[in-house]
């Protein structure tokens, strides 16, 4: 979280790229983007692109992995070199694997997963173009493709971030705010349910704040799903055959 | 199935009807913390060093310096890194290797308790702003593990930092084996975990209550009451309840938890 320089990230009411503190950047979902992939979609947040392709259930390599209850479920996300401004290096850095981990667990109980036992359900993120949130962005969008895959599952998760600015409780960071704000709460919900899959948090947040931002992310996350919903129903609605 | 996993398959029923009638394998409260010891000033080649036991779990942190050039965007601010290393001993399933996610996690999430505190000034530790500040390096090597090795871990390090004194800096080199000051440290964030098994929080997890949870989470809190760090783990889910709850009690437990914290 923000290192100690003071920056102003609201002026008037205004945050750095003109929301208000109760707004959502524009979210843009696309379904079944990927020929290959059993389930994908392509999910812009703000400045954020991130792609989802699922494979699954399919049969599970390595062999020593499988389970003969239920499908093994796999979660990669991964940035990739040229989604931020100073190159990354490819492959997992422990901060990927972290986040593939809390994502992975977010989605376990989620699916049914015993209704596929040896197989694999194997959820690959790539985030192609980073801008604040983009495990938010990468969950939601793989539970999208899930769907998008025909995997049977309780509910559809959203991932959305509240925190803190100046003193301000406010939805969905951006760049600036996540480099310079006071705190950051990343939410993982199981929509129909309201229950939470995924949270960490760093930053600063006394009790009474640490409410508010619970609040305004859980707002958040009902509008997602709107969207999520929306997107979903659009593969459909076309009445295009999948090749 | 594995013989060790038919175990812990029974085990689990036995601790969820234990849970179900509000009690705990080893007798405690669901929020009772096992008796902690704490050896400061462990290790003589550190900076800082300490060995906490929470029960049985055993974890040493070490706390070392160097100096190196700061990140390019804060110049003039120290740098900090930790790392965590599951030490095969501690427990029949750890083995030799690269960091597993569990490891990985594991000193992350200890490392946010301690830089989102802002529990160690970093603009006081600036040799020359762009090119030279002190690195300060939290080890964590885990001995014996019992359960809850966030907690551990946590107070490991907190209590090495504010016992970790600075190498002496003469010509441009670190003269080793001689110090000067302690750290510029202005808090002491207390991290409390909890598993939530059968519908209840269960404070500082035995290792067999986390073998058999359905979810984690650990919530750090700084001497102000503030929440500074929390990280849900496992594959079960929370209500807004059980976070309330557990944000209540860890403030309560902080404080008990933070007289422990001691420069000797």
């Amino acid at each position: 979280m923000g290192s100690n320089k003071k920056v102003d990230l609201i002026i008037d009411g205004k945050r750095t790229d003109g929301r208000s503190p109760e707004e959502l950047r524009p979210i843009k979902i696309e379904v079944g983007v990927l020929h290959r992939a059993d389930g994908s979609c392509l999910l812009d947040w703000g400045d954020n692109k991130v792609l989802a392709g699922v494979y699954g259930p399919r049969e599970c390599f390595p062999k020593h992995e499988q389970d003969p209850l239920k499908a093994r479920l796999r979660y990669r996300y991964n940035m990739a070199p040229f989604s931020v401004s100073d190159r990354k290096r490819p492959g997992p850095d422990r901060r990927s694997v972290e986040i593939s981990k809390v994502s992975r667990e977010a989605l376990e109980k989620v699916l049914f997963l015993e209704y596929f036992p040896r197989t694999s359900i194997d959820i690959f993120v790539e985030v192609l173009q980073a801008g604040a949130g983009t495990r938010c962005a990468a969950l939601t969008a793989a539970s999208v493709a899930l769907a998008d895959a025909g995997i049977p599952m309780k509910s559809l998760v959203v991932a959305c971030a509240a925190g803190k600015v100046n003193d301000t409780i406010v939805l969905d960071l951006n760049q600036m705010e996540d480099n310079y704000g006071q705190a950051d709460l990343p939410l993982g919900i199981v929509m129909t349910t309201g229950e939470i899959a995924l949270m960490q948090m760093d930053g600063n947040f006394s009790r009474e704040e640490f409410n508010q931002a619970y609040e305004l992310a859980m707002k958040g996350a009902r509008e997602i799903y709107e969207k999520q919903k929306q997107a979903l129903k659009q593969k459909y609605a076309a009445g295009e055959l999948n090749e | 199935m594995s013989e060790e996993e038919i175990i812990w398959e029974v085990k689990r029923d036995s601790i969820n009807k234990l849970v179900q009638s509000g009690k705990r394998i080893d007798g405690r409260a669901f929020d009772e913390q096992r008796p902690i010891t704490i050896t400061n000033n462990f290790i003589e080649n550190a900076e800082g060093s300490t060995l906490v036991k929470i029960g049985n779990t055993a974890v040493l942190a070490g706390i070392k310096m160097d100096v190196m050039e700061p990140f390019p965007d804060t110049p003039e601010e120290g740098v900090l890194m930790t790392n965590a290393e599951l030490v095969p001993m501690a427990d029949p399933t750890y083995y030799a290797g690269p960091p597993t996610e569990d490891s990985i996690e594991f000193a992350r999430v200890v490392d946010r308790g301690v830089r989102e505190s802002k529990m160690i000034d970093v603009s006081k530790l600036c040799i020359s702003p762009g090119e030279k500040v002190w690195a300060v390096m939290i080890d964590m090597h885990v001995l014996d593990y019992d359960g809850n090795l966030f907690d551990a871990g946590s107070l490991a390090a907190v209590n090495a930092l504010w016992n970790a004194r600075i190498p002496r800096y003469e010509e441009d080199k670190i003269v080793r084996g001689e110090w000067e000051d302690y750290l510029p440290l202005n808090d002491k964030p207390i991290s409390n975990t909890f598993v939530k098994i059968a519908g209840k929080n269960l404070l500082d997890p035995l290792i067999d209550e986390e073998r058999v949870m359905d979810a984690r989470i650990t919530m750090a809190v700084t001497e102000k009451d503030a929440l500074c760090a929390a990280q849900k783990s496992g594959t079960g889910f929370y209500t807004k309840q059980d976070l309330d709850e557990m944000l209540d009690l860890s403030i309560a437990k902080s404080k008990q938890t933070r007289k422990l914290i001691k420069r000797e």
